[in-house]
């Protein structure tokens, strides 16, 4: 299956604060990806910036696929003024994506930010499933709320300065919810966002001892396994986010 | 100075170059370190329509390379410093050396070491397996024994490496040079006077980016190569006076992009190209750049690629 394909832009539109969703249209259906899956996104039509940038995806319905970014540097600044219409090249679907929760087991999803695209994307097929909880810094870091608390089996919100839900971070309301249950034997947590709250989860993780995936971020020039420029240290040594990831049993990451 | 054909209508090019004894069905290679094993980039291109593989770079035993960030883009380019992390000649003779085998394209080891000793004992495994058919020295690395100078920018230390090389096997034997010296010419001589059969160049310009936050190198390796279309003027001019300081055929390589980047380098000089962070950006890049060439020489009626390496007007 072809996974190098030409995308043209449907909609790159503004949610809310420096949240945006970007809708490309394909022509080929190409391959359907799993969430936790992610694209390589061609940005510039000049060679500045050079790389295509990592997305994960948000969803596909049929030929559309969809995306939510921050603006956070160079490339997503471009990006956001790619405009209806624009040809770009794409990437994908790369790496390897979430591992299903088996039937006894419990999932808890976990979001930071804009990385609640991938953890969306499961809890949309785990329907009614999962405990979602998803975290930022004030409100308008949050997007999709209301279509997640629709698939969601409950959806805890908190964010650092109480703008909404609970204030605090995404490991207050994590660990509440945790006190709260007895066994930690059947729960499964799949985790994305910034870096501090991967390992903050992390952590939380391994004291507990529940098992559970990260989604890992690094810098990334190919996506395809070639550069090596992604890596990030395991007990198997280094490994590549874009192919052996970027979803990663939480217990198997060393935190530098 | 040869002058263009004039039989516009022709649709039948001759892309073959010969690269210090390695005939190559055409001139464009991909670059060492940005191409993996092959196996990466097979899922989207047909490896057999490549002149040459070039693989990642190889020492004799495992190396994990740096830590993170090994990477940083910068203005028409990138900066790496990976740390040469590869799985040692011994794992790329077993694992992934059967597969490139499959394809009817030479396969151009790249490798290196921290003293003499070992680049001897990588070049010896790899001449004798089956399926490596050219050697590209990398003399980036520093020589521990000799008090971590470079080998590639100490004119005397460099000839000793390759002059040693030379002896141990009997494939063709590219040197590639780094850009990092004071004067490129006295380091393309040195590759010939040592025994090389060719020399490839530019490898990457040494290069740094800064977190002006935190005040603090963005690579964790402080510095790294730059590599990318950042590059290309100076690789190209690079190219243009090796060519003029030796005989030996050069394999150009810095910021190709596309053909007509890879039409500068031949026209400069060089006999070969090989391209390197273009196929991050577009896995298809080398197909397209082979294409290209084929278009271009289509339509300046010239039916031998060997006509126009070389034929720059000054």
């Amino acid at each position: 299956m072809n996974k190098y394909l030409t995308a043209t832009i449907k909609e790159n539109s503004r949610i809310n604060g420096s949240n945006n969703l970007l809708a490309l249209y394909i022509k080929d259906t190409s391959e359907n990806p799993v969430p936790g899956q992610f694209y390589m996104l061609e940005v510039s039509s000049s060679y500045d910036p050079l790389l295509k940038r990592p997305l994960s995806i948000f969803r596909k319905i049929n030929n559309e696929l969809q995306f939510l970014y921050r603006i956070k540097g160079k490339g997503t600044e471009k990006l956001q003024k790619m405009r209806e219409g624009t040809n770009i090249s794409i990437i994908g679907p790369l790496g390897n994506g979430y591992p299903l929760p088996s039937e006894k087991q419990i999932p808890l999803l976990i979001a930071g930010g804009v990385g609640v695209a991938s953890i969306f994307s499961l809890a949309e097929k785990l329907d009614k499933k999962a405990y979602v909880f998803y975290g930022g810094r004030n409100k308008d870091e949050l997007v999709m709320k209301d279509e997640i608390r629709n698939f969601a089996k409950e959806l805890f919100i908190s964010t650092d300065d109480g703008s909404e839900g609970e204030k605090g971070t995404v490991i207050d309301i994590l660990n509440k919810f945790l006190d709260s249950q007895g066994s930690m034997e059947s729960l499964v947590i799949y985790v994305c966002g910034p870096l501090p709250m991967l390992r903050a989860v992390a952590e939380v993780a391994v004291n507990k001892k529940i098992a559970g995936y990260i989604s890992a971020e690094e810098n990334m020039a190919c996506g395809i396994g070639a550069c090596l420029g992604c890596v990030i240290k395991t007990k198997h040594n280094y490994k590549r986010v874009c192919r052996e990831g970027p979803v990663f049993s939480i217990h198997e990451i060393i935190w530098e | 100075m040869k002058l263009f054909g004039n039989n516009k209508n022709s649709s039948t090019v001759d892309l073959s170059v010969n690269i210090g004894g390695l005939k190559l069905k055409n001139p464009v290679m991909t670059a060492s370190g940005t191409f993996g094993y092959g196996a990466e980039y097979s899922e989207f291109i047909d490896l057999n329509r490549l002149g040459a593989i070039i693989v990642k770079g190889l020492s004799y035993t495992p190396r994990e390379g740096n830590p993170v960030p090994r990477i940083v883009e910068t203005p028409a380019g990138m900066l790496n410093a990976i740390g040469l992390q590869n799985i040692g000649t011994e794992a790329f003779i077993k694992e992934k050396l059967p597969f490139l085998r499959k394809f009817k394209t030479p396969v151009i080891t790249n490798f290196f070491g921290d003293s003499i000793d070992e680049f001897k004992k990588s070049a010896e495994a790899l001449s004798s397996a089956d399926g490596v058919h050219a050697l590209e020295m990398n003399i980036s690395c520093p020589n521990k024994k000799a008090g971590w100078i470079i080998f590639g920018t100490d004119p005397k230390v460099m000839g000793k490496a390759v002059s040693s090389v030379r002896k141990t096997t009997k494939l063709p034997l590219i040197v590639k040079l780094t850009p990092n010296v004071t004067d490129i010419c006295v380091m393309a001589k040195v590759a010939e006077d040592s025994g090389a059969d060719a020399i490839s160049m530019i490898n990457t310009i040494t290069g740094m980016a800064i977190d002006i936050r935190r005040r603090t190198p963005i690579l964790a390796n402080v510095v790294g190569g730059l590599s990318g279309p950042a590059i290309r003027p100076v690789a190209v001019r690079m190219v243009w006076q090796a060519h003029k300081a030796v005989k030996i055929p050069i394999i150009g390589i810095g910021g190709i992009m596309t053909a007509q980047d890879a039409l500068e380098f031949l026209i400069a000089g060089a006999r070969g190209v090989a391209v390197g962070t273009a196929n991050f950006v577009n896995p298809h890049a080398t197909i397209e750049i082979i294409d290209g060439i084929e278009k271009f020489l289509i339509e300046e009626g010239v039916h031998n690629i060997n006509d126009i390496i070389g034929s720059l007007w000054t």
